[in-house]
């Protein structure tokens, strides 16, 4: 196959169709095209809003606490001898993660266009405990689908966020986890369109969605990069970041593709291994469509979708945003993969080595650091996305490692 | 060129009744049963028939569809036996009109030119695929078309006047109005307001304007009919197949007979809907 032609900015994508190369789309039922259409209207209008951009900036400040800041990993730095380490510390963001940049943005826009029934799917619950999160902090309704087995093993978020006032609604369909969540979510939008926004919480889905996702999450790199500049000087040399459906990781990526200096690495879920059950959809998928989009995605050879696994309820959806796919196709970012049992080992040691416990997700991201930075030279900067804590996974490592709470 | 869809409304018009969409779900709840309804809906009053594709997720289906579909899918059904199932039909059957419904996914997979090829080959006369809005024409329904099939699209109640010509503008065969904003099997529609639907959507079309989501029964199929050029039912007959089951699930010696029973009352419906408006 030819590889796809090397385009002019690696940041102008989607085109009208909503289209990163043959990724992404609006593949869903035309109940919900109106609907699709008239958010792409209230976004493009609200983006170069300056009253909508002025009051978004004003919550990240005061509501979530940006800028986060951005960590000179010292004792992680000697223990790998390689690159210089630095964290982007989106764990420190209110509710606990970088879910809130999007989510913020999203409501936002709901209040804009007069919708006051939000539904949102969830599979650890970061973005559902957001997502109620922002809906009581405005007074909106709240409806979360969440996948039954996953209510069962995350039950202190669900319990956040009945606290925060939102429904949860456990999924009994399929699998009962994150996929089977947003086909109800989609049902449910399907059924509630005129009155109910979708806030998504990654960037997949239909068009605009991914584009809009990323644009929310896309602080995190802008931050960086003026941070960096401060600190150091000059731009990193790497940048690393987990990968489910990927909004940390192209909110870290996007400011810096057009910077050919810059190496990037995405790292998916390898579970138990590529060639056993895992959630690495690029390294071991194929592109497909589901919910919305074209996409690398996990299915057997009938098309049917297959269910993913990793260590990380976070990481644990069969399939990738499109602008991730298409970065892969086109060369500009390097996607690895980590296995449960190297996340496991990484979670242990970022909370021994720098006093920080990190989510699971983002276990991930520090295997392949522990594997890329001794490789490199002492002035080699990288920057990790630590994107949450992982005050949410301590009941489930301690499990995993035998200790009975 | 005329297709068996064209011949078979020209041909409901002439009788000056409504027809009959019946929708079933391949492999449901074994491939052997499912051929078995398949065979017999002509016979118990099908004038079109769906033939569903099963999907793991099957994301404007309701809870019967989707069950259907995981029973089917766990009894080993692919697309390639989907086909087969038609040509198998195809036997005995040259003249019901065959229309595939599904999600997208397989038939991506399965490859588009190949998918049309051997769908044409089968005997599949149309398709219906829930993810593809007109703004999705490329992927499948304009290389359809140019092969010779159908491709009905869904008409709904968020569908605008505004919207309605890029709705209509490549779809042949019928247009199936889905009578409320939901998922199938869901709540039962006001089907005084379908008329009102219909006759808009005719305003701007002349194909045939079939009506589905929420018939349950030949009341409501009735009430549809005297509006309508045909009516759509499918969870209803999913439901009425689900309760032949044994409780494994498997078939029963009358689980064909409560499909076609359902459809032979329903058909009735349609049937005498004018005769009883006139």
């Amino acid at each position: 196959m030819n590889a796809p032609l090397k385009p002019n900015s690696f940041r102008s994508g989607p085109d009208e169709n909503g289209r990163f190369g043959i990724y992404g789309g609006r593949f869903v039922a035309e109940t919900l095209m109106p609907n699709i259409l008239e958010l792409e209207r209230a976004y493009r209008e609200a983006r170069t809003d300056p009253a909508y951009l002025s009051e978004m900036e004003g919550h990240r400040t005061h509501f979530i606490g940006r800028p986060s800041p951005l960590y000179f990993a010292e004792r992680l730095t000697d223990h790998f001898g390689g690159a210089k380490i630095y964290l982007k510390r989106e764990e420190l963001n209110h509710t606990g993660s970088h879910k809130v940049n999007n989510v913020l943005g999203q409501i936002l826009l709901a209040r804009r266009m007069g919708k006051k029934r939000i539904i949102a799917e969830t599979g650890a619950g970061q973005h559902g405990v957001a997502t109620a999160t922002l809906c009581a902090r405005f007074g909106l309704e709240c409806i979360v689908y969440m996948g039954a087995v996953d209510v069962a093993r995350q039950a202190p978020n669900v319990f956040r966020m009945k606290m925060l006032g939102a429904t949860v609604v456990p999924v009994q369909s399929g699998a009962k986890t994150l996929k089977d969540a947003m086909n109800e979510a989609l049902r449910d939008w399907v059924t509630n369109v005129e009155t109910t926004f979708y806030c998504i919480g990654t960037v997949a889905g239909p068009h605009p969605y991914p584009a809009m996702v990323r644009d929310f999450q896309s602080v995190i790199g802008e931050e960086t990069r003026e941070q960096m500049l401060e600190r150091e000087g000059r731009l990193p040399d790497s940048l690393i970041a987990c990968v489910g459906g990927g909004s940390n990781a192209i909110g870290l990526f996007h400011p810096f593709l057009d910077e050919p200096s810059v190496e990037i690495y995405g790292v998916e879920a390898a579970g138990h291994g590529l060639d056993k059950l895992h959630a690495a959809s690029i390294s071991g998928g194929k592109p497909g469509v589901l919910h919305g989009n074209r996409t690398y995605l996990l299915m057997d050879a009938d098309g049917q979708i297959q269910e993913g696994h990793s260590i990380s309820a976070g990481l644990d959806y069969p399939g990738i945003g499109p602008e991730h796919s298409w970065l892969n196709d086109i060369g500009r970012v390097t996607y690895l993969s980590a296995t449960d049992d190297e996340a496991l080992e990484a979670f242990q040691l970022m909370s021994k080595v720098e006093g920080i416990i990190p989510a699971l997700e983002c276990a991930h991201a520090l295997a392949k650091v522990g594997e890329l930075a001794p490789t490199k030279p002492k002035d080699h900067i990288m920057v990790m996305n630590l994107s949450g804590r992982g005050d949410k996974d301590v009941p489930q490592v301690a499990e995993l490692l035998g200790t009975k709470l | 060129m005329t297709t068996r869809l064209d011949a078979r409304f020209a041909d409901l018009a002439a009788k000056g009744r409504a027809g009959l969409v019946t929708y079933v779900m391949a492999g449901d709840p074994d491939r052997e049963t499912a051929r078995a309804i398949l065979k017999a809906l002509p016979g118990a009053g099908a004038d079109v028939i769906e033939f569903g594709m099963p999907f793991t997720d099957p994301m404007a289906d309701g809870p019967s569809i989707q069950a259907a579909g995981l029973r089917s899918l766990a009894g080993g059904q692919t697309l390639r036996k989907t086909l087969e199932d038609i040509a198998w039909f195809r036997q005995n059957d040259a003249t019901t009109p065959i229309v595939l419904m599904g999600y997208y996914n397989p038939i991506y997979i399965y490859g588009v030119d190949a998918f049309l090829a051997d769908a044409k080959a089968a005997g599949v006369d149309g398709l219906i695929v829930v993810d593809l809005p007109p703004e999705e024409d490329t992927e499948l329904c304009l290389p359809a078309l140019k092969a010779g099939l159908n491709f009905i699209r869904l008409a709904t109640p968020t569908t605008d006047d505004k919207r309605l010509p890029t709705v209509l503008g490549n779809t042949s065969g019928f247009v199936y109005y889905v009578s409320i904003t939901g998922i199938t099997g869901a709540a039962t529609p006001d089907f005084g307001k379908t008329a009102e639907a219909v006759a808009r959507i005719k305003r701007h079309t002349d194909l045939p304007v079939a009506v589905g989501f929420g018939v349950k029964n030949a009341e409501h199929a009735g009430a549809v009919a005297r509006g309508a050029d045909a009516v759509v039912v499918g969870s209803a007959l999913i439901e009425v197949l689900k309760g032949s089951l044994d409780a494994e699930g498997r078939a029963t010696a009358g689980s064909v007979a409560a499909v076609t029973g359902l459809v032979g009352s329903i058909a009735a419906g349609v049937r005498n809907a004018r005769k009883a408006a006139e």
